[in-house]
């Protein structure tokens, strides 16, 4: 079978249909805006783009975990799929892919994937890679001091576990059983150098020398990525502590726009991963399991894409912010 | 008033700012039981707890980056970082991250940070104990970088730090710790971050100055007003990025004849942008050239005892550098 089976049982998960079709849905949008991006790239209207597509399942499948604007995310500049399902849209994402004077994350200052939202408690991010996690931390520690239930995020890719501030934000995690679930998101690439030459040993192992739980799942596996993200949130919301999750995935684009990835990788390994795009892998549970049938499925992506075309149609005709504006707000008034 | 020392002077100001606000607590290497290395924060997780005198692992990026996080979740933490020497693992966490947090996100996050770090030359602190290394940090937008130099001038400026909304780089000349005494106000109160202070009027020459250095350039002011009638204008930037060039202008303006001392290593330093500073903005109100007068750029500094005495630019040199600009 070309199409791995899912296997964890939604049911058993506690997940109505309603939520499966929420979770597809989520996928789907951030599979549609990113296709959009492409295009309108190749069309000479974005600049550039920096793709989810083959990390969705791994992306919708822990936010669903969280509470928008009660827990804080710090993504990493692929999760659209994340900051999508807790609340941006299409629009949002096209906006700053355009980098229009709307957009919500930079207002146009950014490259697209860089996140922000303080209503949602996405924490605005860069391109120097892993120095999130110790700002993660930090705000996890916040969340202890205060006694409050809240849960942090933090994800990358698997070359962020390189660095540093990955490593001293897994022993301040550990030390101060932090709210905290490190995400990473093993898609195999980091641009051309591949797992073999970034990762010594097992990146969910590592996470047993700070003390506590790591675990890999497959990250083509929504619900396989839903159960092991929730047990992971529901523990640090406890107050027990970090979970590293390591969602073994595939980056099924070039690292960027900018990219040309047949300098370094081979045709036939993508088309064997494009078998288990984890969207057509939840399509095919959805169907066999009749929380979808094949119109409504149709009938969902006719629906997913208008709303991409709109928001497309909408970012185009938005306005850029002045230049002036791009020398002010440097500093916050005191 | 009483007389504290530097050091006592800003223990008390994080005492105060952390009674006032439960918000504010402070973090980084030896900051809680021990008080810090030199124990600027003594006694003060008796006081706090552990939680708000915050034992850090080692590991200076770590303590910026989280001190970041904390800020963006309801905190204003003062992270120490030992020895100025040990910042730059955390530079990308400063540069990068704080400094830009406001910027990226075109205004939603800020991050009231202030990190602490003592800076310049001590005896035996040889070439990990004894660096200069704001110019650095001077070309960040986003940063503020101060460095007071006196007891009252600091503590009322950490306490603007710790109230900005923007990350603030806190430098304080550990020579000066315990050698430095004034008068401390007892009541509230705060010094801007945003301005010069003169220290003192002339009208002969203006010398620009921070760190211990100041210190010689005040006594020697007043020497050579008393020996040779000469008026000196000691302007302190107190800010070092972003400079209040209204007020070093003015001085230099004032009595044309500008002169820049700091311990740091002279090329690439804040002292040379005050030069530029003063040579492109005041040319025409200059009676003699903008002189400089900085560490030599040879690390700083060399830990034998001669060697690190040799390397500081001795309160003789600099009363000589004064009275040569004045007799120009």
């Amino acid at each position: 079978m070309a199409i791995g089976e899912t296997r964890a049982e939604h049911e058993v998960l506690g997940l109505g249909e309603e939520d499966l079709r929420k979770i597809y849905r989520f996928m789907l949008l951030a599979r549609r805006t990113d296709e959009r991006s492409w295009i309108l790239n190749r069309q000479g209207k974005a600049a550039f783009v920096i793709s989810c597509q083959g990390q969705e399942a791994a992306q919708v499948g822990a936010a669903y975990n969280l509470r928008p604007g009660h827990d804080y995310v710090y993504p990493y500049y692929r999760d659209h799929g994340i900051v999508m399902t807790l609340g941006m849209t299409a629009r949002d994402e096209l906006l700053a892919l355009l980098g229009r004077k709307e957009d919500p994350n930079s207002g146009g200052r950014q490259m697209p994937g860089h996140f922000s939202s303080r209503e949602l408690n996405i924490v605005t991010s860069s391109a120097p890679i892993g120095v999130q996690y110790p700002q993660a931390a930090g705000t996890a520690l916040a969340f202890k001091m205060r006694g409050e239930d809240g849960v942090v995020l933090a994800c990358g890719g698997e070359a962020s576990t390189s660095s540093g501030d990955w490593h001293e934000a897994m022993n301040m995690a550990g030390i101060h059983d932090l709210p905290m679930v490190f995400l990473i998101e093993n898609n195999v690439y980091a641009i051309s150098i591949p797992e073999n030459l970034q990762v010594a040993g097992s990146i969910a192992g590592r996470a047993g020398g700070y003390g506590f739980p790591g675990v890999a799942v497959d990250g083509n596996d929504v619900l396989a990525v839903y159960e092991a993200a929730r047990e992971a949130v529901e523990r640090a919301r406890r107050g027990d502590g970090p979970t590293l999750i390591e969602a073994r995935t595939y980056r099924m684009t070039a690292h960027s726009s900018d990219d040309d990835d047949r300098r370094y990788r081979e045709r036939e390994e993508i088309e064997a991963w494009r078998l288990k795009d984890p969207i057509a892998r939840f399509e095919k549970y959805l169907l066999e399991n009749d929380v979808l049938d094949e119109s409504q499925r149709d009938e969902l992506d006719e629906e997913v894409k208008a709303e991409v075309k709109e928001a497309s149609a909408y970012a185009e005709s938005a306005p850029f912010a002045d230049p002036e504006e791009g020398f002010a707000g440097v500093y916050a008034e005191v | 008033m009483a007389t504290k020392n530097l050091l006592q002077a800003i223990h008390d100001g994080l005492a105060e700012e952390m009674r006032a606000d439960e918000t504010v607590m402070v973090m980084g290497e030896d900051v809680g039981r021990a008080g810090g290395v030199f124990r600027v924060t003594a006694e003060l997780q008796e006081e706090f707890g552990e939680a708000r005198v915050f034992d850090t692992p080692l590991a200076e990026s770590l303590i910026v980056g989280s001190a970041i996080g904390l800020s963006v979740n309801g905190m204003r933490p003062v992270a120490e970082i030992q020895f100025a020497d040990f910042i730059p693992p955390a530079f990308d966490q400063i540069v990068n991250e704080a400094a830009l947090f406001y910027y990226r996100s075109n205004g939603a996050y800020t991050v009231p940070i202030t990190i602490r770090a003592p800076y310049g030359v001590v005896p035996g602190g040889a070439l990990f104990h004894c660096q200069s290394i704001e110019a650095y940090f001077c070309n960040t937008p986003g940063l503020k970088v101060v460095a007071p130099t006196f007891p009252a001038d600091a503590k009322g400026a950490l306490k603007s730090a710790i109230r900005d909304p923007n990350p603030v780089l806190f430098l304080e000349h550990k020579k000066s710790y315990r050698l430095l005494k004034g008068e401390v106000p007892d009541e509230d109160y705060s010094v801007p971050l945003d301005r010069a202070k003169v220290h003192r009027e002339g009208t002969d020459l203006t010398v620009i100055s921070y760190g211990l250095m100041l210190n010689d350039v005040l006594q020697a002011a007043d020497k050579i007003s008393v020996e040779h009638g000469i008026e000196t204008e000691v302007v302190e930037p107190i800010s070092l990025y972003p400079l209040d060039k209204e007020t070093i202008l003015a001085s230099a303006k004032k009595t044309g004849k500008p002169l820049v001392v700091s311990e740091a290593n002279l090329e690439g330093s804040v002292s040379g942008e005050i030069a530029a500073l003063i040579a492109e903005h005041a040319f025409e109100w200059l009676d003699g050239p903008v002189r400089r007068i900085g560490g030599p750029d040879s690390p700083a500094a060399p830990f034998a005892k001669p060697l690190t005495d040799a390397f500081v630019p001795s309160a003789a040199a600099v009363e000589a550098a004064m009275l040569d600009l004045a007799r120009y």
